[in-house]
């Protein structure tokens, strides 16, 4: 008999099945993952299971564990969720208590679910399971670094010492590094501890890497299960296909560019933010960019990759003129600026394009207003012509100038990430910088979009600045990467230079980190 | 506006608003009997077929006083939220969009004008110019500026970390045009909420002021005008007081109710819902 046993389970909201009778198994010591797109209602399975279906839900089918039908009273299934069931969730500043320290949490998971253990025992044996240090238990939420929030909150779930462990993408927030501890954690705990693990995730490598057997979700339907080596190796369903092509970053008219004069150069970029101490006297200032220098050619791909918090997003910031360098200067086609003050003229030159495509856009506002904005840049420009640049931007990305007239919620996350390029393309700028540019995509669309603004580079002649903690999607589009770490640049070289024989120890961490390849 | 209508506590308290509003309105044009008609014959009448509430001290018709309190109520009210929107919500924007000294000079303007409550600026004012109905409108719009100022300045916060604010400042817009165009729609239901929560406090104050003789004066009536002429007969004719007492009192409530079902309906924080969920 399975551990857990799911049969014809159904999820709607009103009228709308959000999942689909699905049939789930889960053996003890057994570690499945369930993949699919967002959307694809692979959280709202978990919660299901769970039943912690938001309000508005109703679920229908059987959940047993253990052979025994879970209950319905909202009081035992709490007991049960208590003893049996842990959960990890995908953003741990949330879930974790802010008032609370790390240790009183996790005693307070252990006092409310096991009869017979010590809190004051179990919590550092806890703490140290995870790979946290006893003193991190004396901290705040706050206080903590993404990755140890993920590990006080698995010592949470580890707390009742359940059978089933559910992780609902609990690396999509955490940087490369990071992300590989965590997941290593995860697998060793399940196996030492000999719990199943029920592991939803939209990211296949992860997937692989942590599970022996997956799940694909589509739509709310699980079109195929098996072992990963199956499913992943040798998939039959044309879905599953699909799925693995995109997660393989094939920028098909990637070919050497020739590398003009140089477009833009950094000298010397500073940016210190004053911190203010507990007197509200200035302390020490904390450098988020020091002293970096570099400079890309017209027609370039340059990469920036490194850890989050390391400075590259300041960087970007000066470069695109939203923020100010305290030292030093960049240059831009001849002309000097420290940020702010970059030159009207040379703003319609410049275009950013951001990291999550669902706050780039005015949610009151039509597309076609939002895309307009830029033009404003252009002084010279006829009003008459508005129209006719809009739809050049919009073909460009390849959708439709009819398009313009809707509002951003009605389009998809990729969709957004076209547009939000369109408005980028708008003033027909030189210098693209792509902050994060597919990271908040699902991976069925990332490759969509990187072969969309490889395909714009060689029809427009673009330079790109693009920044990333992604190794994969950096090998796939860069012509020369810098690694950056706290503030500095640390290494420069060709992408297969430096993926090959990494130098500086951070680069060789993160190189490290990449999860293989699939198949 | 299916949606709005959707909301059980927000159909109430519209309707019942909108009736005490249409009472108001009709004493403009229409009264049982004219409010100034003194007729001391008449005088303390118990409700009859002719008069459905009775009279008053100088028998004057209570529904005639009534209707005609309240559009004053409702007018006073509504002005002050107009004073109180127009000059806090250009501050509190202001206050986002230039940052640095501009929004300390708001904070701490609205922190003094916050440190006098309502009555005190109203006393001030009699002093000044003496009592009136506009007196009452200008104490209480002066006191709706920094609750709308902070409200505005606390939604645009939120919204000017966003992405799309980036995008504008980037696309070279200027700070007044980023507020206008980007953070004052994405705030306009918060203000809206805050507005009819601010009348309901308004046709308080306005009673308040009125009872000790600040606010509107005779020919002149309003419920808290009403509620003085009839608070030394109470223990005699209690009805002159609690007329008018409840009338607020539902006023107040339906008001509330309104606005406490317009967040329900239009604030977006509230909406959010199941779409973490599902992504």
């Amino acid at each position: 008999m399975s551990l857990l046993d799911v049969r014809d389970l159904v999820v709607r909201f009103g009228d709308v099945v959000a999942v689909n009778s699905i049939d789930l198994t889960l053996d003890s010591g057994e570690r499945l993952g369930i993949i699919g797109e967002s959307g694809s209602g692979k959280t709202l399975t978990a919660l299901a299971i769970t039943d912690l279906l938001p309000e508005g839900a109703t679920r229908a089918g059987r959940i047993s564990i253990d052979g025994a039908p879970t209950p319905t009273t909202e009081r035992a299934m709490a007991r049960l969720r208590g003893k049996r069931i842990g959960m990890v969730f995908q953003e741990p500043m949330t879930a974790l208590n802010p008032l609370m320290r790390i240790n009183d949490q996790i005693a307070e998971a252990i006092n409310l679910n096991c009869l017979h253990a010590s809190a004051q025992i179990d919590t550092p044996q806890l703490l140290a399971e995870v790979g946290l240090e006893q003193k991190h238990g004396d901290r705040y939420a706050h206080q903590l670094s993404g990755g140890q929030r993920q590990r006080a909150m698995i010592a949470m779930a580890l707390a009742s010492q359940p059978d089933i462990l559910i992780a609902d993408e609990p690396t999509s927030a955490l940087d490369l590094i990071t992300q590989r501890k965590v997941l290593s954690l995860i697998v060793e705990i399940c196996a030492r501890r000999r719990m199943a693990l029920l592991f939803i995730s939209h990211d296949l490598k992860a997937v692989a890497q942590v599970c022996s057997r997956v799940a694909v979700m589509h739509k709310g339907r699980i079109v195929e299960t098996g072992s990963v080596s199956n499913v992943l190796g040798a998939p039959k369903e044309d879905y599953t296909r699909r799925l693995i092509a995109a997660s393989r970053f094939d920028v098909s008219t990637h070919q050497q560019h020739s590398v003009g004069a140089p477009l833009l150069e950094v000298e010397g970029l500073t940016r210190d933010y004053r911190q203010r101490n507990a007197f509200l006297l200035a302390g020490k200032p904390l450098r988020a960019v020091d002293n970096v220098h570099f400079t890309i050619g017209t027609g370039e791909v340059l990469a920036l990759v490194g850890p989050s918090g390391c400075g590259k997003t300041t960087l970007a910031k000066i470069i695109v003129g939203l923020d100010t360098a305290t030292a030093g200067s960049v240059r831009f086609a001849g002309q000097s600026y420290r940020g702010r003050d970059l030159p009207k003229a040379l703003r319609r030159d410049i275009s950013l394009v951001f990291q999550d495509p669902f706050s780039s856009f005015d949610p009151r506002l039509t597309i076609g207003n939002s895309l307009a904005e830029p033009l404003h840049l252009e002084t010279g420009l006829d009003r008459a012509q508005t129209p006719a640049r809009l739809a050049e931007a919009v073909s460009a990305v390849g959708l439709d100038p009819a398009m313009l007239d809707r509002y951003p919620h009605e389009f998809s996350g990729g969709q957004r990430q076209r547009l939000a390029i369109a408005r980028a393309l708008v003033t027909r700028p030189r210098l693209l910088v792509l902050d994060e540019p597919v990271s908040a995509l699902d991976v069925s669309v990332r490759g969509e979009v990187l072969d969309l603004l490889a395909r714009l580079r060689a029809q427009f002649g673009l330079t790109y600045l693009i920044i990333s903690h992604d190794l994969d999607m950096v090998a796939a589009m860069a012509d020369r990467v810098l690694v950056m770490q706290a503030g500095k640049i640390v290494e420069e070289g060709r992408p297969s230079a430096i993926f090959s024989q990494p130098q500086h120890q951070l680069t060789q961490d993160l190189v490290a980190a990449r999860l293989p390849e699939l198949g | 506006m299916k949606r709005l209508l959707a909301h059980p506590s927000l159909a109430i308290g519209l309707s019942a608003t909108c009736i005490f509003a249409l009472l108001g309105l009709v004493s403009l044009v229409w009264t049982p009997f004219p409010i100034t008609e003194i007729d001391i014959g008449r005088r303390f009448l118990a409700p009859t077929a002719e008069h459905w509430l009775g009279t008053d001290n100088l028998g004057r018709d209570m529904v005639s006083l009534l209707m005609s309190g309240t559009l004053t109520s409702f007018s006073v009210a509504l002005l002050a939220v107009v004073i109180g929107v127009g000059v806090g919500v250009p501050l509190g924007l202001a206050a986002v969009a230039w940052g640095g000294w501009v929004e300390w000079l708001v904070l701490r303007l609205s922190d003094f004008v916050f440190a006098f409550p309502a009555v005190i600026v109203a006393i001030l004012i009699t002093t000044l110019v003496g009592p009136g109905a506009i007196n009452a409108i200008v104490a209480i719009g002066i006191f709706n500026i920094p609750v709308f100022a902070r409200v505005a300045r606390g939604g645009a916060l939120s919204i000017a970390t966003l992405d799309f604010v980036a995008a504008a400042r980037l696309a070279g817009l200027s700070n007044a045009r980023i507020a206008l165009r980007h953070l004052l729609p994405n705030i306009m239901s918060l203000i809206i909420v805050q507005g009819t929560i601010q009348m309901s406090l308004g046709i308080l104050s306005e009673a308040g002021l009125s009872y000790i003789g600040l606010g509107t004066q005779p020919p002149e009536t309003s419920l808290g005008l009403m509620l003085r002429d009839a608070q030394s007969l109470f223990l005699i004719h209690p009805l002159l007081s609690i007329i008018p007492g409840l009338c607020i009192v539902a006023i107040v409530i339906a008001l509330n109710i309104a606005g406490d079902g317009l967040r329900d309906a239009i604030d977006p924080r509230l909406r959010q819902g199941p779409r973490n969920v599902l992504a």
